[in-house]
């Protein structure tokens, strides 16, 4: 029977299910986890004996640059990053290459090889989302989604300065539908819109040009529309400033702006029965931690300004993070923050590619490589791995490279190593620059994470801050039967072994998706159905046709007629609308 | 029956305002908003020179055949083929070119489209030094200046200079023309350069010359006195154009087939996209190229998504590689590397070296188009094509790399097929049954 499996005498993870390491079967039929399998389910399903192997649910990426306008601008103009990193075609698997930005199939390949099974596309341009989509569509072996850009939005800043929330919500909730996206992702707010006249902003109230409004307006509007909305995850926030020395001081001011808006999460779905509460209470989400944490004035006095913000993030309960860590070699920087790629352009030279996106928002590529000689990019390093160490409470983190900008997302078991033994920090102090130890605390950072952190900062954190934890990152009854299984002994595991957890965590012994082994000790063995997420909110009908006629007024700005505008349902593999009954 | 919001399917501008009043019974169609090409083109779908049925040439006679006859022998001549070329040209959806990738990956063929012939420089252009470019909209809204180098956009892309490039009238830019002011960089007095505020008439192949002394200039320093006669352009005018460029607040550059194919090629592109990083130092700069087919964009956007590269992406040995100059149509046909093709919605017979094109026409090839043409000619198998956007819906890039979803207007005109995404679905399943045979 495809779908029903039952995994044997594996040590299980499942936080969200208060599961450390215990030892138990799970059990898969049709896709979802039950508690058992009859016996004659038995006899037709697959058995796994996991004895001595680390169990848990498949792994979740709540930000990871993989699909869209500026990641295939990114493979369109870097054939240097592709021709040495490829993989030929199987009977069962499309051939592909790229390193830091690999083709789409190979893309899906690769996650799925380290027991991913769902990821999330961190910024989808509005007028771009069919494009979004179509690469969403095409890449396989994961569930996705994709976060909607609106923090430089025209219609938004509008309503912002005329305080016209309702109206603003209204917009959201039709964009989000529109292009069947989940969630919104607020870039550089107010500083991308002045990008396009070639400048930026760098204070929290500090007005854009003829907009007239201010970061702090669009993160206080986002977030406040968010709650009313009912939208699954958090704003997920790029701060301003990203990557000036300095800029720690106004990321934790952004975090502070929505301190008193209290999280409502809406969806309406069945949950799996998970024994923690699944619902998310934060009201934002800040990406890439690290990089929005740089200290000091200059390149010359530049020092981690990580401490700054976990104290505050520790010190409060409505904040969650990704952390963007750093694990040295080649990157392909891309964001939506058009200024700040151009900053890194001025500094290093490099290619650079440049998308600004009519009404909506901007992008920016650039190839970059962190070197371990190099001062500021071995801070980097220690500061992507503070964000996570620092912060008491795993559930307050979620580890990525914001792949492909600190690095690809094949590095992620170089970072759980990290993360995980205190002696495979030291090795790296050992090779990097001085600077890792003079200007970042980590070195004297002794805590060392178990699996069963690992487990909520690589899935079932992930899967919770953005409202998926429903059906993804547990293995509680009723979630879906995405499992990761890997080659670690817990009773048996020695830290200081670091080489060992990156082999394990590299090639799963096996992923399952959906109750179907699809990848085994880093081979594709089948491909599976996929599916693609978006919100879909109702509103009232009277307040959609109000705002309606604002956005076609406006519509003449755009070069796309308004009903060319939308990404119909045929770009999407599986369309699976999780269903909001908004409260406004 | 009157549609409206159609998108036109000619040049990479995708207008999307374009109405069709259809009569189906006296087979004629009455077009508004189109440009002559578009409409030209619009009348396709009634005209009587349409291919029909499929064809294929036996010991040297052609003859009418079912589609399932011609899908055999096109099938059998690709599964016999030890390298063919897959040429999925731009005047077909990107759904229809995404069949065409998979059957050259399956085949261990090469994948390549019209950038090969026209825009491939600007690409390696960009592959060298990366583009700072826009959607089109920004030009529409912020522009102050507009600069067209080495493109005729008023005849080439007709509605470019209404819809995005000078006379439209953007959020800053409410009284349109007046507000803008034009510059051309053509070495021909084209009806662009006509119309424009100054007129750089530089010699034939000095771009690269020219773009370097701009860069000099902008780069505070004085240029060899020598430009001026290699260029044809006074350094005093060179200066007034940087001068008059710092001073916009927005420069939208658009770059047409004089740069990329002139002499020095994608170092030209290179050249004026290092140019544009630079001016980002000055005032807001964006340079976007005038892409010429419907959907020549999206052929590098799918090969690069899919695949990794963006044109010329060959199989041969399981996985994509890219190497322009071994990999790309021309020179594989010139250097004999291909022994069979399957050339898409493109009269490739017409747009290669005489070399090229003759050793195209004595291998054998299977030709997808909707109308005769010299390819259509000299292939061994014709397919009859669908006509996107008007027959059968699908996706196309824009000049800008924006996607654009069409709806049709009607329907294809065979009962055997849908769309050309459909038919090369059917020729892959017969494809795949004799090879796995």
């Amino acid at each position: 029977m495809s779908g029903t499996i039952a995994i044997k005498n594996g040590y299980v993870f499942d936080p969200l299910n208060e599961i450390n390491g215990d030892k138990m079967d799970i059990f898969i039929r049709n896709g979802k986890v039950v508690t058992e399998l009859s016996a004659s389910e038995m006899k037709d399903a697959k058995e796994i004996d996991a004895t001595g192997k680390t169990v848990m649910p498949g792994g979740v990426d709540s930000h990871s640059h993989v699909a869209g306008a500026k990641v295939n601008g990114g493979r369109m103009m870097r054939p240097e990053d592709h021709y040495k990193f490829y993989q030929k075609k199987t009977p069962i698997t499309h051939s592909g290459c790229g390193y830091t930005v690999p083709s789409v199939y190979l893309g899906g390949y690769e996650y799925s090889k380290m027991g991913y099974t769902t990821v999330f596309e961190a910024a989808v341009p509005p007028m771009e989302a069919r494009h979004t989509h179509e690469e969403m569509r095409s890449t396989p072996m994961l569930d996705m989604g994709g976060y909607l850009v609106l923090g430089n939005n025209w219609f938004l800043m509008r309503y912002f300065k005329e305080g016209n929330i309702e109206k603003a919500a209204a917009y959201v909730a039709w964009m989000l539908k529109t292009h069947k996206t989940y969630g919104i992702k607020c870039v550089n707010p107010a500083g991308v819109e002045n990008w396009g006249w070639g400048e930026n902003v760098g204070a929290l109230d500090q007005a854009n040009i003829h907009f007239e409004v201010t970061p702090e307006d669009i993160i206080n509007g986002l977030a406040e529309l968010n709650e009313m909305l009912g939208i699954p995850m958090p704003v997920h926030l790029h701060a301003n400033n990203l990557g000036h020395p300095g800029c720690w001081e106004i990321t934790r001011d952004s975090l502070k702006i929505p301190k008193n808006i209290r999280a409502r999460p809406n969806t309406n779905v069945e949950w799996a029965e998970t024994k923690m509460n699944p619902l998310r209470h934060e009201s934002i989400y800040l990406t890439h931690c690290q990089f929005n944490a740089f200290g000091g004035t200059s390149w010359r006095d530049f020092e981690s300004g990580v401490k700054g913000i976990t104290d505050y993030v520790n010190a409060q309960d409505h904040i969650v993070m990704d952390s963007g860590c750093v694990p040295f070699g080649e990157a392909t920087v891309m964001t939506g923050d058009g200024p700040a790629i151009h900053d890194l352009y001025v500094l290093t030279g490099h290619k650079w590619s440049n998308t600004d996106v009519e009404c909506e928002c901007g992008s920016g590529v650039l190839p970059f490589t962190y070197l371990k000689n190099n001062p500021v990019h071995s801070v980097q390093w220690a500061m992507g791995l503070e964000v996570l160490l620092y912060v008491k409470d795993a559930w307050k983190s979620i580890m990525t490279t914001d792949s492909p900008n600190g690095g690809p997302f094949i590095k992620y078991p170089q970072v759980i190593a990290w993360l995980m033994s205190n002696k495979a920090r030291q090795d790296t102090f050992e090779e990097c620059h001085k600077w890792a130890q003079d200007r970042s605390g980590l070195a004297a950072e002794t805590r060392e994470m178990t699996l069963n952190e690992i487990a909520i900062v690589t899935r079932a954190n992930a899967a919770r801050t953005i409202g998926m934890s429903h059906c993804k990152g547990t293995l509680a009854v009723g979630a879906d039967g995405d499992v990761a299984i890997y080659d670690i002994d817990p009773k048996a595991l020695e830290v200081s072994d670091y080489e060992s957890i990156i082999r394990a965590f590299e090639n799963a012994a096996y992923t399952i998706k959906d109750g179907q082994v699809v990848s085994q000790k880093g081979e594709i063995v089948a491909i599976p159905e996929k599916k693609t997420y978006y919100t879909d909110i109702a509103i009232s009908a009277d307040d959609e046709k109000n705002m309606l006629e604002d956005v076609r007024n406006w519509f003449k700005y755009y070069t796309i007629g308004f009903n060319n505008y939308p990404t119909p349902e045929k770009y999407l593999a599986n369309p699976t609308p999780i269903r909001i009954d908004a409260e406004v | 029956m009157v549609y409206k919001n159609i998108i036109c399917p000619v040049c990479g501008a995708a207008c999307d305002d374009v109405q069709v009043d259809l009569d189906t019974i006296n087979r004629t169609i009455d077009v508004q908003n189109a440009c002559k090409m578009g409409n030209a083109k619009f009348q396709e779908v009634v005209s009587s020179h349409r291919i029909v049925r499929p064809t294929i040439r036996e010991n040297g006679k052609v003859k009418d055949v079912s589609w399932d006859e011609a899908l055999e022998m096109a099938a059998d001549i690709l599964v016999k083929s030890r390298r063919p070329l897959f040429f999925l040209g731009s005047e077909t959806s990107c759904e229809a070119q995404e069949v065409g990738l998979h059957i050259a990956e399956y085949l261990g063929g090469v994948a390549d489209s019209n950038a090969t012939i026209c825009h491939g420089p600007t690409v390696m252009g960009i592959q060298e030094s990366g583009m700072v470019g826009a959607t089109a909209g920004q030009t529409k809204n912020r522009a102050d200046m507009i600069v067209y180098w080495g493109v005729n956009a008023l005849e080439s892309m007709p509605r470019h200079m209404s819809r995005y490039g000078v006379f439209p009238r953007g959020y800053w830019t409410k009284r349109g023309r007046f507000d803008r002011t034009l510059i051309t960089v053509d070495p021909r007095r084209t009806p662009t350069a006509t119309a424009s505020d100054l007129h750089l008439q530089i010699n034939p192949n000095t771009d690269y010359e020219l773009l370097s002394a701009l860069f000099t200039i902008l780069n505070g320093k004085e240029p060899h006195t020598s430009i001026e006669d290699i260029t044809g352009i006074p350094i005093s005018v060179m200066k007034q154009m940087v001068e008059m460029m710092k001073e916009s607040n927005y420069v939208g550059i658009f770059v047409g087939l004089g740069v990329s194919s002139s002499y020095g090629k994608h170092r030209n592109i290179e050249m004026a996209l290092n140019f544009v990083k630079e001016m980002n130092n000055y005032t807001k700069c964006n340079i976007g190229a005038l892409r010429g087919h419907c959907n020549v964009a999206g052929f590098n956007q799918l090969a690069s998504y899919l695949y990794g590269y963006p044109f010329g992406v060959d199989f041969m040995k399981g996985y994509p590689r890219y190497n322009p100059g071994e990999t790309t149509t021309v020179d594989l046909l010139r250097e004999k590397d291909v022994d069979a093709a399957f050339v898409m919605s493109a009269d490739l017979v017409n747009h290669i070296p005489a070399d090229s094109a003759k050793y195209l026409t004595e291998i054998p090839m299977i030709c997808l188009d909707i109308a005769p043409c010299p390819s259509t000619t000299a292939a061994d198998v014709v397919l009859p094509g669908v006509i996107d956007a008007m027959e059968c819906d699908g996706t196309f890039y824009r000049l800008d790399n924006v996607p654009v979803h069409f709806e049709p207007f009607t329907d294809s005109p065979f009962p055997e097929t849908k769309s050309n995404e459909e038919t090369l679905k059917m020729l892959f399943e017969k494809v795949k049954a004799k090879k796995e045979a």
